[in-house]
């Protein structure tokens, strides 16, 4: 018969973020536990709130199924003597398989006899295997981990009670000094404490006790209690879905409730006022049919509608409590100038080990003015973009953002603003911190962008100069996460920046502009151009960019992202055509044998006096053709350039020994060759690519 | 809530019922504090094996938050309830949800929530889990399942309950400005303190001397480091407390440079390990004489000895 069986882990609150995560990973446990246990189950539901975790299992099968197997035993002649007594072998086999020499039989194998037992194993009860969730329970992990009272366990919050009930049977186990029953806990308040006849009777038994367990019906209901206070007032009100979760997270019983502040306070920015509610309070702020902010919130209790006057009184003050903060931090922060501010940088610490923020933005200051000037801005957006490097972390010393931490950057274009910025100034201060996660939008003005990629890139050397290189999962600093901004601006804007040698100069130029601290990161050039060609990797991997192509865009000598990306997307083109793949090994050819030539850059005159074949002067004449315009065209134009050399190459192989036993004709035939390798490498990495 | 208890009342009714739960009462410990968990009676007592169960008012010092009398929520002193329950009972939560009743704030009148709110003190080298307790949205209550503390793993593991007495009080006078609370019948808060907040907020941000500030941290941590060696825990642990209010003092005054900072705190924290240690291993010295079980103690003293 088909049975139901509810596990139940009661515990003291859960951190809210938490919740379902950890349903999931029960929920998972207990369905790979019963595969491996080979216990059949119809459905697996889970429930969960911030004291329970639990899931009910319908239609289990009443054990796992017996085993029937044939087990081999000795040969015939060690089984038996020569009178055919079986042998102490065959009843020590037979014994120790559980059975008796009555039940063996004979079967050849290559022309030898050998005992054979038939096997039946019973697989275990339903009720045995479920005692063995003990041990699913207490292998569970949590971000946060904590011991209680004199216990050495650890779990995510204190097992307070355990139900584990098979239809109307419970299946006895404990952990630690909780043990399983047929008990289970309502609403804190609400509620009393519950006995279940039936496994089924679970969701129902704890609605009645104030306790919706269902997460998901629990949603639902906030959600359309939060419409109807929206539609009944006329406020237009969208409710954030990670504060649902949250706030789904923090109630067994929701009540959704509205409650007003003081009009006064709207003269606040709209982030001040929604970072009040939305974080701090957890309320879901309101808005008018035009989109403005009204003055009004919803928030949600753990419980009914019974003295809710208390609860909506209490909700208002405190945030009362904080807006009246943050308009005094408002009034107060617009008393001083910008440039006081930036003053106090001086005592705002970037990193012990490295620098204060201000010792930050000098730093800031002379990489920005150097992208601005590749770049080619003009000269009153090159005034913009140092003033921007200059001031763009005031906003941390002001008493708004020392209260919402969250704000800085918004509050830092706001009070610039106020300040009399030029707006492009202040739009750079709240870009610059983007894109804020990987996904994360990106800037969009032109000093925002250079800034933000200033700004990360000096973040990115200076932890590298101290030696706090990102290692393994111990990125605390998310420098991963600033390198890919870097790299999902610069393909955003098409940019073309030197950023992978920029260890180097970024050294000379902190030097150059006497900046303190200085730092020297040389030594971790190649480390640094790594780390940020890892980041390029990942954008395309993002993007299904065959691995082969990714490798051979990024292990060009290119110092130049954006270059890297043209190059993926350029063979990512050129692939599909024709005598693509005969051009590719041409050129891969030359890049091997090229390998066998060690000369420096300057050397690679080829000397046409040399020449023994026309095949030398056509490779010649066109490689030095296409060497002319080669820096200044696109790199589609390049790749193009370098695959129609095919003819000319092959031709180059056909008529020529290239180690010649000719040292001079060798070495010319080498420097040809490498002139041209070097070109191929500058675009990309021929030889990684996987032609068939 | 039918009567506005005063302050002193709500002192007292807290003092009453924790003393039935089985707490002693101790009294304010006499050297300046930032938090009632830095009394020796928690910080010292949470370490080892020993149980402890205390409550007591604590007068906590945080000069950086001084607002001059001005601010209605922010004070250079607010007074913390502090109790502290070693092993942590597992009706924890609910002797707390008790205690609120006897202050006449029925939960089923008001909204109360435990909010996850992990605690660290890096300072003193403290790690705890727990919750914020929020009474109508208010954080009334630090709620702490103490870790780590001086550096040490916590074994049985302490819960500390914080009441923040200004805020809990508040709300259950219906006061919005601390200074308008009733202490007793006839004096309010500011009578008492608003001058203090003003005068402490114009010496921390104004009138402090740094270099005597500097010097006695120095000659603090001289001495605590002196008395360490010499055994002696608890006049070593009053330099510590000492040290940690000068520093507070200092940063306060903007006198203390970001990369000094975490140097200084780094030295305060060194100083707080060295005592944990000191702490168990004095106890260990004397027996462990509040452990009334005595196998369990023979068992814990014979430990030490195989240890050594």
């Amino acid at each position: 018969m088909a049975h139901s069986f509810l596990l139940e882990i009661g515990v003291e609150e859960m951190p809210a973020h938490v919740v379902t995560p950890s349903i999931e990973q029960l929920a998972q446990r207990v369905t790979k536990y019963l595969k491996e246990q080979r216990i059949e189950f119809g459905e697996l539901k889970q429930y969960a709130t911030p004291r329970r975790l639990a899931i009910l299992l319908t239609d289990l099968a009443d054990k796992q199924p017996d085993i029937d197997t044939e087990v081999k035993g000795p040969a015939k002649k060690i089984a038996q003597d020569a009178d055919g007594n079986w042998t102490k072998a065959a009843i020590g086999f037979t014994r120790g398989q559980g059975l008796s020499v009555d039940d063996i039989t004979f079967k050849e194998i290559k022309g030898t006899e050998y005992v054979y037992v038939e096997k039946h194993i019973a697989g275990k009860t339903v009720n045995e295997v479920l005692s063995g969730l003990k041990d699913i329970i207490m292998a569970m992990n949590f971000p946060t981990m904590m011991k209680w009272s004199t216990h050495k366990f650890e779990f995510v919050r204190p097992i307070k009670w355990l139900v584990a009930l098979l239809d109307s049977q419970v299946i006895p186990f404990s952990i630690l000094n909780v043990a399983t029953g047929n008990q289970t806990k309502g609403h804190r308040f609400l509620g009393h404490d519950i006995t279940l006849n039936q496994a089924t009777d679970y969701e129902g038994a704890l609605e009645h006790e104030f306790v919706i367990a269902d997460q998901d019906a629990r949603k639902q209901l906030i959600r359309q209690q939060i419409e109807k206070i929206a539609t009944d007032n006329k406020w237009h009100v969208q409710p954030d879905e990670d504060l649902l979760e949250e706030v789904n997270n923090l109630v067994e019983w929701p009540t959704a409730f509205s409650g007003h502040f003081d009009e006064k306070y709207l003269e606040l920015p709209d982030e001040v006022l929604i970072t009040s509610m939305k974080d701090h309070q957890r309320f879901f702020f309101a808005r008018d049919q035009a989109g403005a902010l009204l003055p009004n919130f919803i928030s949600v209790r753990n419980g009914n509608d019974q003295f809710l006057d208390n609860v909506v009184r209490g909700n208002e003050r405190v945030l009362t409590a904080r807006l009246e903060d943050a308009q005094f931090f408002y009034q107060e922060d617009q008393q001083v100038t910008v440039d006081e501010y930036v003053e106090r940088l001086k005592n705002v610490s970037f990193h012990d080990k490295i620098s204060t923020m201000f010792e930050k933005m000098q730093r800031v200051s002379v990489l920005a003015t150097m992208f601005g000037q590749q770049l080619n801005l003009t000269d009153n957006e090159l005034a913009e973009l140092k003033r921007a490097s200059q001031i763009y972390k005031f906003d941390l010393t002001t008493g708004m953002v020392g209260e919402f931490a969250e704000l800085q950057g918004v509050m830092g274009e706001k009070y610039a603003l106020l300040k009399g910025e030029p707006a492009a100034v202040a739009t750079a201060i709240r870009e610059h911190y983007m894109p804020i996660s990987a996904e994360g939008e990106l800037p969009e003005t032109q000093i925002g962008s250079i800034l933000a990629i200033a700004d990360k890139l000096d973040s990115i050397l200076s932890f590298f100069a101290v030696g706090m290189i990102p290692s393994g999962s111990n990125d605390p600093y998310a420098l991963r996460r600033q390198a890919f901004g870097i790299v999902r601006i610069i393909a955003d804007k098409q940019w073309h920046l030197p950023l992978l040698n920029i260890a180097s100069v970024f050294s000379d130029a902190m030097k150059t502009a006497s900046v303190v601290p200085t730092f020297d990161v040389t030594v971790h050039a190649n480390e640094v151009s790594d780390f940020i060609k890892d980041r390029i990797k990942q954008l395309f991997s993002h993007q299904g960019i065959r691995h082969d192509i990714v490798e051979a865009a990024t292990e060009s000598t290119q110092s130049d992202i954006e270059n890297v990306i043209e190059a993926q997307q350029a063979i990512d083109t050129a692939k599909n055509t024709d005598g693509f793949k005969a051009s590719v090994e041409a050129l891969t050819r030359v890049m091997r044998i090229s390998k066998k030539a060690d000369f420096a850059e300057d050397q690679l005159t080829v000397d046409a006096k040399l020449f023994e074949n026309p095949s030398e002067i056509a490779l010649h004449d066109q490689v030095a053709a296409l060497s002319d315009h080669f820096a200044a065209q696109s790199v589609t134009a390049k790749l193009t350039g370098l695959l129609d050399l095919r003819t000319a190459i092959d031709a180059y192989f056909d008529e020529n020994m290239i180690m010649a036993d000719d040292e001079q004709v060798r070495d010319n035939r080498l420097k040809q060759l490498k002139k041209l390798s070097n070109m191929i490498l500058s675009v990309a990495n021929l030889d990684a690519l996987i032609v068939k | 809530m039918t009567k506005k208890l005063p302050v002193q009342e709500i002192i007292l009714t807290l003092q009453k019922y924790w003393s039935q739960q089985g707490c002693m009462l101790m009294q304010s410990y006499d050297t300046e504090k930032g938090a009632g968990t830095m009394s020796p009676y928690t910080f010292l007592r949470a370490i080892g094996p020993e149980p402890w169960n205390a409550a007591y008012v604590e007068p906590s010092r945080r000069p950086a938050d001084g607002r001059y009398g001005d601010n209605p929520n922010r004070l250079y002193q607010h007074h913390q309830f502090q109790v502290i329950m070693k092993p942590s009972p597992d009706n924890i939560q609910e002797l707390y949800l008790n205690s609120l009743r006897e202050l006449g704030i029925e939960p089923l009148e008001h909204d109360i929530r435990f909010v996850e709110d992990n605690w660290e003190n890096p300072s003193m080298g403290c790690a705890g889990v727990g919750w914020e307790v929020w009474l109508d949205g208010m954080e009334v209550t630090q709620f702490t399942y103490f870790q780590v503390v001086g550096g040490l793993q916590m074994d049985p593991v302490a819960a500390e309950v914080t009441y923040g007495l200004e805020r809990l009080s508040q709300y259950i006078q219906d006061v919005n400005n601390v200074f308008d609370l009733e202490w007793t019948d006839g004096v309010l808060y500011g009578d008492i303190f608003k001058e203090p907040e003003y005068e402490h907020s114009k010496y921390s941000f104004e009138m402090s001397n740094q270099e005597m500030l500097l010097q006695f941290f120095e000659s603090y941590e001289a001495e605590a480091q002196r008395l360490i060696k010499a055994g002696l825990v608890h006049p070593a642990y009053d330099y510590v407390l000492k040290c940690s209010h000068t520093f507070n003092l200092l940063d306060a005054r903007g006198a203390v440079s970001v990369t000094e900072r975490a140097g200084y705190l780094s030295r305060i924290r060194n100083l707080a390990r060295m005592i944990a240690r000191a702490f168990v291993a004095e106890r260990k010295k004397l027996g462990f004489p509040l452990i009334k079980d005595e196998a369990k103690r023979q068992a814990l003293l014979a430990d030490d000895k195989e240890e050594k």
